[in-house]
């Protein structure tokens, strides 16, 4: 298990040393330093053996958080938790920086010491653990208050507690959604498919027992045998994973998503399909070259979803040569402008509606070079949001219960949203 | 407030003030000076010295301040003990406290507190909380269990805690049971045999009961424990199978992970017609596929994971090659994995478009990447022939590009190409000289001189072009020197007129002005097979090679069904079995994949011996394995793929590839007789089962050892070198490992040792001395270790010894004690010699004496013993490599007698006879010793 957890900071100062087994010693925190901090090259590995110690480490922004063990722990696990480890402290105080680390040190101790005990992590749902680690110092709790955090803690329930109130309950979803494009400069489609999250706000009284349904074929064609109809389209999920408090076995077995929610915010669910993705842009890419020093670009944009939608914040980028010495640009739409420090030219449009059609095109000239080798081309990329899921998913129904509070599903107010964000979204030229 | 001023308080006097404020009456106050003190306890600062001081403010009923006062105190128990015990009290009193977050508090500190004395104070509270009505309290207790047995475990025995564990697997909270299944766990790993976690089909329901229940990580310690369980039959696997595929669907990767581990292992109990076989076959490809959505460490984790799952059961995947392409922003540890897995998934209806991504590859900026990129598309050829042609014109073109280390990887991997395809694609070689100046690094200088030797026919200028290699021929690395000496043979063979000057010019090079042995020796096979017979050399040198398989670094089948049994750990990311890598006894217990029992099969028993057997890999790995492959360099047949190899769990193997190129390669050169040498493998393989087991006597054991070796191998040359052991480990050198062996070469008996530091600091000033012993071993000069051993840096030194030290009997005779000094300490361990290093070079013993002195020799200085299944072949040829000197041969009654001597260092003779029967393989060796007796009384 976990030997011993450690937070530096970008020059490799100790800023956090928490160890639970003997076999770690002091000496470990420098060994991390310096054969992996003060290394010379780019990191290799996330997980380095020295000296026939393991370290796990991922870094958020300059800070370094590190898991030590001598024994051949669960490397899943440890990642798992260095990133829950992560979450928590954000949701504590905020960003993970040197100052907030040092301003809390505290509390990361107690937190340390409740959510990883002998190196075994603990429950570490945020939910739970501010119930009872607290910045302003333990209240005063009555014996039932107290019963009532352990079971939570120890609970089949653990990222929810009892007697939450609101006057007006309400829940918010949203469908985000990341569509990844690779495609060849013949418009033929290398690799597509499209990530998924759900993510549910809720402010709901008491403990609702809520179900989720969604437009997923499988659910639809059973339905659709039962003799109810299916109406719309349906979408192929290749697959799924949902959040700890969906019951995996129910769905499993029925294909319906049950659950208790958490308080407040949650990522339902992820998923992903690769089946009748609409692919809300196409990009034409033309890439002539005019003898030795010139190239000439044209790159034409289409929009592919319906005319009464808005596609905002369109940037396309299209790479230049090391050598580019000079640009012209002329667009139709939008503004173009090259960047010389980055090599490339940068398109940016405000909002595009449906099938409609956009063109750049441009004179690269290029200083001559004996340099033998050719230019790689990079592939275009765009980046865009579109408001609707590129999968096609929708959300059919949320429904909500509470059997013991007098609200029902009809007096919650729902409110969904849907939107289609660029992944990796790139066309070779 | 803030607290981060804690951290920049530096100044001297800093522990009075500390102090000072610790036993202020203000509340406040003393809760800032414990901050202060945790804060400098964090950076490194010893603030030990305030132990009293802090252990005063641990009575409060400020929760906060308590837990700052029991971090200090689990940080520095250890040092100051007797004052821990001042703790105690407090603990005992917070056990009994009405808060549970106090009494799990309590419980769970006072395990962290590693101080003997206190582990005796802990039982009682820790009864008392295994059974508190409390679960948070219970689940904290049932780590505690674990804590404590790392400290004392026959304590933990002798108190009963592993019963009252085992019983909360039962308990009502799930995760109770979860933590009570990760201890029990832990400590059943420290008890390989105990049986502790008694899994039966009652215990596993329970188990898969509370998995629905419990937290993420709890569903983790489940999933690792059923990991470890085998069901009975196939049924039982199917039920648990289907209760655990759910997890499939879990947001934590780690759950995924363990899912899978279990599920792949179960499905080795199914059977294959099954339906739901192909279901669960089904159902894990889409898991495994979103796994690489996750974040990058993870992705690391799951493609290292999913590499051994591809080449476990390739036909999860197969239809998933898309997902692994590399994107432009992947950091360059899941790009190299994701290259891995691509090759391994590449087959005739993806390559094209695998093909296509790998070129695009070949043009990016990273230098590792690209040169993966490169060989991928040479295994790519060697995988799918169809493609070859293809892969063959990529590669070209990226020579055009003329990056350097883009060429000399695609010449490395056209070599192999070649190997695989012969008489085909042999136009480019023109294209390929056109690049020789550009290349600078060894395996690619090396491959491009094997292309020249092996086509040296089809290119006008090989003589030219080789010679411009043989001027720096000193400079040049071991494999670029071998390789030379080599093609520069081939050369001569196919073109003896105008090469002749050439290749006396290589071979005296080789044999003289080299002073690497394998070098030299290599040259002198060479040079004696040309000079007397250049027909066999002809047929040894130019024999037509193996072909190569198309998997080159595929895992040995044994340790890849092992890390299947570790999916998701640490093991499966360095792809080593967790024996390699952990300490002590910890894991160190090999796990297995269960056989197929199927109820159809009738097989009803299932005894682990069997199902070991059972599941052994069903045939010989068809790959050629890269090391023990010695002999086929020497052929000059360049087996081994240049990629690295998965280590095999015995390192043997490789000293006995070693073995074998003497033995083995040997013979077949002088015998003529290429199509022995396997089988020469084959009984040296058998040899160490043959020992006899009777033998008491140090030097029959030894000459035992030696002739058993020397009649499964055969080695006319060189004497026997027992492979390299560990003699001292580096757990009880602090850092330095020792392991070495001993050989005579050329009249000198040499300590071989390597010297591995595996700690984190710096070694120097080695220096070694030895014991007196009973043949008055000594070293002749100082250990030559002049640079300093860096960590995890090995360094292998010989040291010639000589035979003129003091002399004391030993026992065993041939022990020897050694003392190795560094700057950390001195270190001291034995090993033992073998006796045949002893045998000096004039131990040829005239007839007329010989048979004098072996009537001279009373009988009762005679020891009998049988050696079984030795070839006969040469038998005196090879034992005279060892310096055991055959005087005369006889046949009586249709058995051979052959008549030995042999000399040691100390001038003792020793007479053997060896009885051959014809037909029976069986040897009966009578040793007689002239002055063994008289030795002995020396000695004493």
């Amino acid at each position: 298990m976990i030997g011993g957890l450690f937070i530096y900071n970008h020059k490799g100062e100790v800023l956090i040393s928490r160890v639970y087994r003997d076999d770690i010693g002091r000496n470990a925190v420098d060994a991390f330093r310096v054969n992996v901090i003060h290394a010379r090259q780019q990191v290799r590995s996330p997980v380095t053996n020295i000296a026939r110690t393991s370290f796990f480490h991922v870094k958020r922004s300059n800070i370094w958080l590190a898991a030590v063990t001598k024994q051949n722990v669960n490397a899943a696990m440890v990642f798992e938790f260095l990133y829950k480890m992560c979450d928590v402290m954000t949701a504590y105080f905020g960003k993970i920086s040197e100052e907030n680390i040092k301003n809390n040190f505290v509390l990361i101790y107690e937190l340390l010491d409740e959510i990883l005990d002998f190196g075994y992590p603990q429950n570490s749902e945020t939910g739970a653990l501010k119930t009872f680690i607290t910045q302003t110092g333990i209240k005063s709790q009555s014996k039932e208050e107290q019963s009532q955090i352990t079971s939570q803690v120890t609970g089949q329930i653990g990222w929810r507690r009892e007697g939450i109130k609101y006057r007006r309950n309400e829940l918010f979803l949203d469908v985000l959604e990341s569509v990844n494009l690779l495609m060849s400069p013949q418009g033929q489609v290398l690799s597509a498919h499209v990530s998924g999250r759900v993510v549910m706000k809720s402010y709901l009284s008491g403990m609702p027992e809520c179900k989720f349904g969604m437009n997923d074929k499988i659910v639809i064609d059973k339905q659709g045998k039962g003799g109810e109809g299916a109406t719309g389209q349906s979408i192929a999920i290749d697959d799924c994973t949902f959040h700890q408090c969906v019951r995996l076995s129910k769905f499993d077995a029925e294909r319906s998503i049950s659950f208790i929610p958490p308080d407040g915010e949650c990522e339902l669910m992820r998923y992903r399909t690769t089946k009748d993705i609409i692919l809300p842009f196409r990009v034409i890419p033309l890439v002539r070259e005019v003898g030795r020093t010139k190239l000439e670009v044209k790159v034409v944009i289409k929009s592919n979803f319906k005319p009464s939608l808005l596609a905002q914040k369109i940037e396309v980028r299209i790479p230049t040569p090391l050598n580019t010495s000079g640009v012209q640009v002329i667009c139709m739409k939008g503004k173009a402008k090259y960047k010389a420090s980055e090599n490339a030219i940068v398109w940016k449009i405000k909002r595009m509606a449906g099938m409609k059609e956009s063109q750049i095109s441009a004179e690269i000239e290029l200083l001559p070079t004996n340099d033998k080798k050719k230019w790689a081309r990079p592939p275009i990329s765009m980046n865009f949001e579109v408001p609707f899921a590129p999968s096609g998913l929708k959300v059919r129904y949320l429904k909500v219960f509470e059997p013991k509070l007098n609200y029902s599903d009809h007096d919650v107010i729902k409110w969904v949203r849907y939107i289609g964000r660029s992944g990796i979204y790139e066309t070779r030229c | 407030m803030t607290d981060s001023k804690y951290f920049t308080t530096t100044k001297k006097g800093e522990i009075f003030e500390l102090k000072a404020e610790l036993n202020s009456d203000k509340k406040e106050k003393k809760k800032e000076a414990v901050k202060k003190v945790i804060a400098s306890m964090t950076v490194g600062k010893d603030v030990s010295a305030l132990f009293p001081d802090v252990v005063n403010c641990m009575q409060t009923d400020n929760l906060e301040l308590k837990k700052l006062v029991y971090l200090y105190l689990m940080n520095y128990a250890k040092s100051q003990p007797d004052m821990a015990i001042m703790a105690v009290n407090t603990f005992v009193k917070d056990c009994e406290d009405p808060n549970p977050l106090i009494r799990a508090l309590a419980v769970r500190t006072m395990g962290c507190i590693r101080v003997d004395k206190i582990t005796e104070y802990l039982c009682e509270p820790l009864r008392k909380c295994l059974k508190d009505e409390d679960p948070y309290v219970r689940k904290t207790a049932a780590v505690c269990v674990a804590k404590l047995h790392d400290i004392n475990a026959q304590l933990v025995e002798d108190q009963g805690f592993l019963d009252t564990l085992k019983d909360l697997i039962s308990d009502s909270n799930p995760m109770v049971v979860a933590n009570a299944v990760a201890a029990l766990s832990e400590i059943a790993e420290s008890h390989p045999n105990s049986n502790l976690l008694d899994l039966n089909p009652q215990s596993i329901n329970k188990l898969l009961t509370a998995l629905n229940e419990c937290t993420e990580w709890g569903q983790i310690f489940i999933l690792d424990c059923l990991a470890n369980y085998t069901p009975r039959d196939d049924r039982e696997s199917q039920s648990i199978c289907e209760r655990v595929t759910p997890r499939l669907s879990h947001a934590n990767s780690a759950v995924v992970l363990s899912a899978v581990k279990v599920l792949m292992k179960f499905m080795e109990m199914l059977p294959k017609d099954l339906d739901y076989y192909g279901t669960l076959l089904k159902k894990l490809a889409p898991p495994l596929v979103t796994l690489l959505s996750a974040e990058p460490e993870l992705q690391y984790v799951a493609l290292r994971n999913i590499n051994l799952i591809v080449q476990k059961r390739p036909e999860i995947l197969k239809h998933e090659m898309k997902v692994f392409f590399v994107k432009y922003n992947d950091p360059i540890y899941v790009k190299l994995e994701k290259l891995d897995i691509m090759i391994r998934l590449a087959s005739q209806a993806n390559i094209a478009q695998v093909l296509a991504e790998l070129k695009e590859y070949a043009t990016e900026v990273d230098v590792d990447f690209v040169r993966k990129a490169v060989r991928a598309i040479g295994r790519c050829a060697i995988k799918v022939e169809q493609s070859a042609e293809r892969c063959v014109s990529t590669l070209l073109d990226l020579i055009q590009t003329k990056v350097n280390y883009v060429v000399q990887e695609a010449i490395v991997v056209i070599k192999d190409i070649f190997r695989k395809y012969p008489n085909k694609y042999e136009s480019v070689i023109a294209t390929l000289c056109e690049n020789l100046d550009s290349l600078d690094e060894p395996e690619a200088r090396a491959a491009m001189i094997w292309i020249v030797g092996e086509y040296a026919e089809r290119i006008d200028n090989a003589d030219e072009l080789l010679e411009s290699f043989l001027e720096g021929f000193h400079d040049e690395s071991t494999q670029v020197q071998l390789q030379l000496l080599t093609a520069i043979v081939k050369l001569f063979l196919k073109k003896p007129t105008e090469t002749q000057e050439l290749v006396q010019q290589v071979l005296s090079l080789a044999t003289q002005d080299s002073d690497n042995p394998d070098l030299r020796d290599r040259g002198y096979i060479y040079w004696r097979l040309l000079s007397t017979d250049p027909v066999a050399a002809k047929e040894v040198v130019l024999a037509e090679k193996p072909l190569i398989s198309e998997e080159t670094d595929l895992i040995e089948p044994t340790l890849l069904e092992e890390l299947i049994c570790h999916i998701g750990t640490l093991a499966s990311v360095y792809h080593k079995p967790p024996s390699a890598f952990v300490e002590g006894s910890r894991g160190v217990m090999h796990k297995r994949l269960p056989a197929r029992t199927g109820s159809g099969e009738g097989t009803e028993c299932p005894d682990v011996g069997n199902a070991a057997g059972g599941s052994a890999p069903e045939a010989a790995p068809s790959i050629i394995p890269s090391q023990g492959d010695l002999l086929g360099d020497l052929l000059n047949l360049d087996l081994a793929p240049p990629t690295t190899t998965g280590p095999t769990p015995s390192t043997s193997g490789m000293q006995m590839g070693g073995m074998d190129l003497l033995g083995g390669g040997l013979e077949s050169l002088l015998g003529g007789d290429i199509g022995g040498s396997p089988a020469m493998g084959a009984g040296f393989g058998a040899a160490p089962a043959v020992m006899p087991a009777s033998l008491n006597a140090p030097v029959g054991g030894g000459l035992g050892d030696l002739f058993d070796l020397g009649g499964g191998v055969g080695m006319p040359m060189g004497a026997y070198i027992p492979p390299k052991t560990v003699w001292l480990p580096a757990m009880k050198a602090k850092g330095l490992e020792i392991s070495g062996t001993f050989a005579r070469r050329a009249g000198v008996i040499q300590m071989e040792l390597v010297l591995t530091n595996k700690a984190m600091s710096v070694m120097t000033d080695f220096a070694i001395q030895f014991n007196r012993n009973s043949f008055g071993l000594a070293p002749a000069g100082p250990l030559q270790v002049l640079t300093p051993l860096g960590p995890n840096q090995t360094i292998e030194v010989s040291l010639p010894l000589s035979t003129v030290g003091p002399v004391m009997k030993m026992d065993p005779l041939n022990n020897l004690q050694v003392a190795v000094k560094n700057n950390i300490d001195v270190f001291y361990f034995s090993c033992q010699y073998p006796i045949s290093m002893l045998f000096v070079e004039d131990g040829k013993m005239e007839r007329q004496v010989f048979l004098a002195t072996w009537k001279d020799i009373p009988n009762d200085n005679e020891s009998q013993f049988q050696i079984q299944d030795c070839h006969l072949n040469s038998a005196s040829n090879k034992l005279q490599g060892s310096n055991i000197f055959t005087i005369a041969k006889r046949t009586v009654e249709g058995q051979d007698m052959l008549y030995m001597s042999i000399k040691l260092s100390n001038g003792i003779w020793v007479l053997a006879e060896l009885k051959v029967q014809a037909g029976n393989p069986n040897y009966t060796v009578i040793l007689n010793e002239s002055k063994y007796i008289s030795s002995l009384r020396f000695f004493q």
